[in-house]
C-alpha cells in the first residue's frame, strides 16, 4: 500500500500564482475534464462499509464488470453491527443479512475485510487513520459523508452515494465538480476546557449548517497547528455539518509523526520518498481562495447545541437566542420548530437541566485522546444516579489500548457501560438508541430529529463536557471540575 | 436510469428549511440490500405517529389529501446531513421526479441527479411564489430550456445545471456508461510514473 500514494511533482506556472493545498492534490488526481461538466477524479483509496455498498456491488455484478481496483478497497462493518457479544450471530435479522452480504460481496469480490471478530474492525474513519492507510495527498472516498474526517492528513476526503461507490468500483474514478475553496484561520491559545470539538462546533454556530456548501475548506493557523492528530479528525470529521464538502488541514511534522511506524504506513525508501511529496503538500503563500474567515482561538468557549441541527450551538454559560434576535423568518420558523422538538425555551439556559443519557463515541470523538480527556474527569468518581452512560470505542485497537492504560477499569469504576466498537447510537441502526423524549448529551455529530433514535434529544458536545455531565447528571461548564 | 425531459404536475409543498436525509429516511431503514420499496418510509417519523405506520400523522403534508403531484417544494438546504442516497431512492419510489428548493446540499443533489430526480434551484423570491400557489396549480419544469415554470400565473426562472449532468438526464445515461468508455484514458492515468 506505501506505493499508494500519488508522487507525482505538482506543476506550477509561474504567472498563475501558487497553489492551495487542495488544488496541488485535485489537478494531479485529473484523469479528464468533461467540458461544461465534472472532472474524472481519480481514487487512491475507497472504503465501503455494510449499509452503503450492497446495492452499488449489486450494480456491477448487473453490468457483469469485476471490481476495477479491489487493492485499493477496504472494508469494514460498522453502521448497523452491535456493541455488545459481538462474538455471538447478529440478533437483528436485517443487520446481520447486511453483514453477511458484506462479507459475500468482498469474498467475491477480492476486497480486504476488517469485519466483526478482526482485531482491525471499528468505524471506518476510526480504523482509516489508525492503520496507516490514510496518508496525505491521497484522494479517499466512502459512501458516509463523514468521510471528511481523512482530511485531516491533508488527503482530500469527502462522503460519496451509493451510486457513485458504484462508479469507484467499476472505474476507480468519481465525476466531482470543482468545489470553491474557503479558508478558515483560527488563531490563538484554546482557553481552559475548550477542545477541538468545541472549535469546529463554535465555526458551525457562526457559519451556519450550509455556510459552506459547495465549498471545500482548508483549516488553518496556529491554534490548528498546535492539535493532535486526533483533535484534528474532530474537526475535518464535522466539515460536512456546514455543508462543506470536505475539509483539510496540512501535513506537517505532528502528522508524519502519528503515521509512522502504523501498519500500513511506507517503510524505508518508500517512507522517504512519500515524506518528501508530503512535506510539498501546503497552501502556496499567494495562492487564493474563494472565501476567507478568521477566528481568534481564546474566543471559543465549551459549546453545545440546543436544536436539531448542528449550527444551533451555544456556549455552555450562553442563553439560546430569543425569537426576536432571529431575522429570518425562515429561520425563526426553524428554530421554534427545532426548541418544540428539544423541549427547549427561547432565550433559555441550558446550564444545570437535567440529562438523562451521556453517549462517548462515533466517528467524531471515539479515539484514544478522547477516552483519555473523559478518563481524566470521571477517575475516582460515580457517575449520577439519574444517568446512563454508553461509551464505544472506535475500533477495536482502540478499545485494547483503553483497556491496557487502564481506561475501561476507570469507566467501570464509574458506573460507564463500556462496549464494542461500531457506530452505536450516534444514528441509532443498531439497539443502541435514546428513548422518545429523554435527553442525551453526545460527542456524536448530529442532533437532528430522531437521529439517536424516533423522539430522542441530543445536545452535541465534547467528550469533556459529556463527561462533566456524566457526573453531575445535568449540563454542566466542564471547566467547574477542572478547578 | 429512466430519463427526464419535461414534468408538468401540481405540487407537495413541504414549507421547512434544512430538511435533512435523516428525516427524508430514518436510519433505521437502511438495512435493505436493494434500491425498492424505500417510498413507503419517505418522511417516516414526521408521516406517522409514535413509528406507528397505521397512523398518519394529519398534520403532515404528505398525509393531506389536497395535494399531489410529482414535485416536491421544499425550504432552503434541502437534503443537509448523510450522504445515504436511501434519501433519493425513497423521493423516487415514492412518485417524486422533481425537488425544487432554494438551497440543495451538495450530495444529495449528486444522489438524485444520478437517479433521474432532478434539483431545481430557484431564486427565495420564486420559491415564495410557489409556495403562494394553491393545490390545484401546476408547474412546468423544462430540462432541454433549463425553466421553471408557474403555469397559472406564467412567472418563470431558470435554472443551472451543468451540460453533462443535463445531457445524461434527457436520454437517461449514467455515468458509468461515461467511465467505461473512458476506461483507455483511466489504466494510462494508472501507468503514469509515480
Amino acid at each position: 500500500m506505501s506505493n499508494d500514494t500519488n508522487n507525482k511533482t505538482t506543476f506550477q506556472n509561474p504567472l498563475s500564482g501558487g497553489k492551495t493545498l487542495f488544488e496541488k492534490i485535485w489537478d494531479t488526481h485529473i484523469v479528464k475534464s468533461i467540458p461544461d461538466g465534472p472532472d474524472v477524479l481519480y481514487i487512491d483509496k475507497h472504503f465501503i462499509h455494510e449499509v452503503t455498498s450492497p446495492q452499488a456491488f449489486a450494480g456491477i455484478e448487473k453490468r457483469g464488470l469485476q471490481l476495477s481496483r479491489p487493492d485499493k478497497t477496504v472494508a469494514t462493518a460498522d453502521h448497523n453491527v452491535p456493541t455488545v457479544n459481538q462474538h455471538l450471530p447478529i440478533k437483528d435479522q436485517l443487520s446481520r443479512l447486511q453483514v453477511e452480504q458484506l462479507i459475500s460481496n468482498c469474498s467475491k469480490h477480492g476486497v480486504e475485510l476488517y469485519g466483526l471478530g478482526h482485531p482491525y474492525q471499528g468505524i471506518v474513519h476510526v480504523i482509516g487513520p489508525e492503520l496507516g492507510i490514510t496518508q496525505p495527498g491521497m484522494t479517499i472516498v466512502c459512501g458516509d459523508s463523514h468521510t471528511s474526517t481523512h482530511g485531516a492528513f491533508g488527503s482530500i476526503a469527502f462522503g460519496i452515494g451509493t451510486s457513485e461507490v458504484e462508479m469507484v468500483f467499476a472505474s476507480q474514478c468519481v465525476l466531482q465538480s470543482r468545489p470553491k475553496l474557503m479558508r478558515i484561520n483560527i488563531e490563538g491559545t484554546l482557553n481552559n476546557g475548550v477542545v477541538s470539538k468545541d472549535i469546529i462546533l463554535y465555526i458551525i454556530s457562526k457559519i451556519r449548517s450550509s455556510g459552506a456548501t459547495g465549498y471545500f475548506v482548508e483549516f488553518a493557523g496556529s491554534a490548528i497547528r498546535s492539535l493532535s492528530m486526533e483533535a484534528r479528525m474532530t474537526i475535518c470529521n464535522m466539515s460536512i455539518e456546514m455543508g462543506a464538502r470536505g475539509g483539510m488541514i496540512a501535513p506537517d511534522e505532528t502528522t508524519f509523526n502519528y503515521i509512522k511506524g502504523r501498519q500500513f504506513a511506507p517503510v524505508g525508501e518508500a517512507w522517504d520518498n512519500a515524506l518528501k511529496h508530503w512535506k510539498t503538500l501546503f497552501t502556496d503563500d499567494n495562492a487564493k481562495f474563494d472565501k476567507e474567515i478568521s477566528i481568534n482561538a481564546s474566543d471559543i468557549e465549551p459549546m453545545i447545541t440546543y436544536g436539531t441541527n448542528p449550527g444551533l450551538g451555544i456556549a455552555i454559560n450562553g442563553l439560546i437566542p430569543t425569537l426576536e434576535s432571529i431575522p429570518d423568518e425562515g429561520e425563526r420558523k426553524n428554530i421554534v420548530k427545532a426548541l418544540e422538538y428539544m423541549g427547549l425555551k427561547a432565550g433559555g439556559s441550558l446550564q444545570g437541566m437535567p440529562v438523562q443519557n451521556i453517549f462517548i463515541g462515533s466517528c467524531t470523538n471515539s479515539r484514544i485522546e478522547d477516552l483519555r480527556l473523559v478518563a481524566g474527569i470521571v477517575k475516582g468518581k460515580k457517575k449520577n444516579e439519574h444517568v446512563k452512560v454508553m461509551i464505544v470505542p472506535g475500533s477495536q485497537q482502540i478499545a485494547a489500548q483503553a483497556k491496557a492504560e487502564g481506561l475501561n477499569q476507570i469507566f467501570e469504576d464509574a458506573g460507564f457501560e463500556v462496549r464494542q466498537a461500531g457506530c452505536s447510537a450516534c444514528l441509532g441502526m443498531n439497539e443502541d438508541k435514546i428513548p422518545a423524549g429523554e435527553y442525551c448529551i453526545s460527542t456524536s455529530n448530529r442532533n437532528f430529529e430522531g437521529r439517536q433514535g424516533a423522539g430522542a434529544r441530543t445536545l452535541l458536545a465534547s467528550p469533556l463536557t459529556a463527561a462533566a455531565a456524566a457526573i453531575t447528571g445535568v449540563v454542566t461548564d466542564v471547566r467547574e471540575l477542572l478547578q | 436510469m429512466e430519463s427526464l425531459q419535461t414534468i408538468h404536475s401540481t405540487f407537495i409543498p413541504l414549507r421547512l428549511e434544512n430538511v435533512d436525509t435523516d428525516q427524508i429516511i430514518p436510519a433505521r431503514f437502511l438495512k435493505a440490500t436493494t434500491k425498492d420499496g424505500f417510498g413507503k418510509n419517505l418522511f417516516r417519523d414526521w408521516r406517522y405517529e409514535n413509528n406507528d405506520e397505521t397512523t398518519p400523522k394529519a398534520d403532515f403534508v404528505l398525509n393531506n389529501p389536497y395535494y399531489s403531484g410529482e414535485i416536491l417544494v421544499a425550504g432552503k438546504n434541502f437534503g443537509c446531513g448523510s450522504s445515504r442516497e436511501h434519501a433519493a431512492w425513497s423521493l423516487l419510489d415514492y412518485g417524486f421526479r422533481v425537488v425544487v428548493s432554494s438551497f440543495f446540499a451538495d450530495i444529495f443533489k449528486n444522489n438524485a441527479l444520478n437517479n433521474g430526480v432532478l434539483p431545481v434551484q430557484v431564486s427565495d423570491e420564486f420559491l415564495q411564489k410557489i409556495f403562494e400557489q394553491d393545490n390545484t396549480s401546476t408547474l412546468t419544469i423544462n430540462l432541454e430550456q433549463q425553466t421553471i415554470a408557474i403555469d397559472a400565473t406564467g412567472e418563470q426562472e431558470t435554472f443551472e445545471i451543468n451540460n453533462y449532468k443535463k445531457t445524461c438526464l434527457l436520454n437517461g445515461y449514467d455515468d458509468i456508461d461515461f467511465l467505461l468508455s473512458i476506461k483507455e484514458d483511466i489504466t494510462a492515468f494508472e501507468k503514469q510514473p509515480a
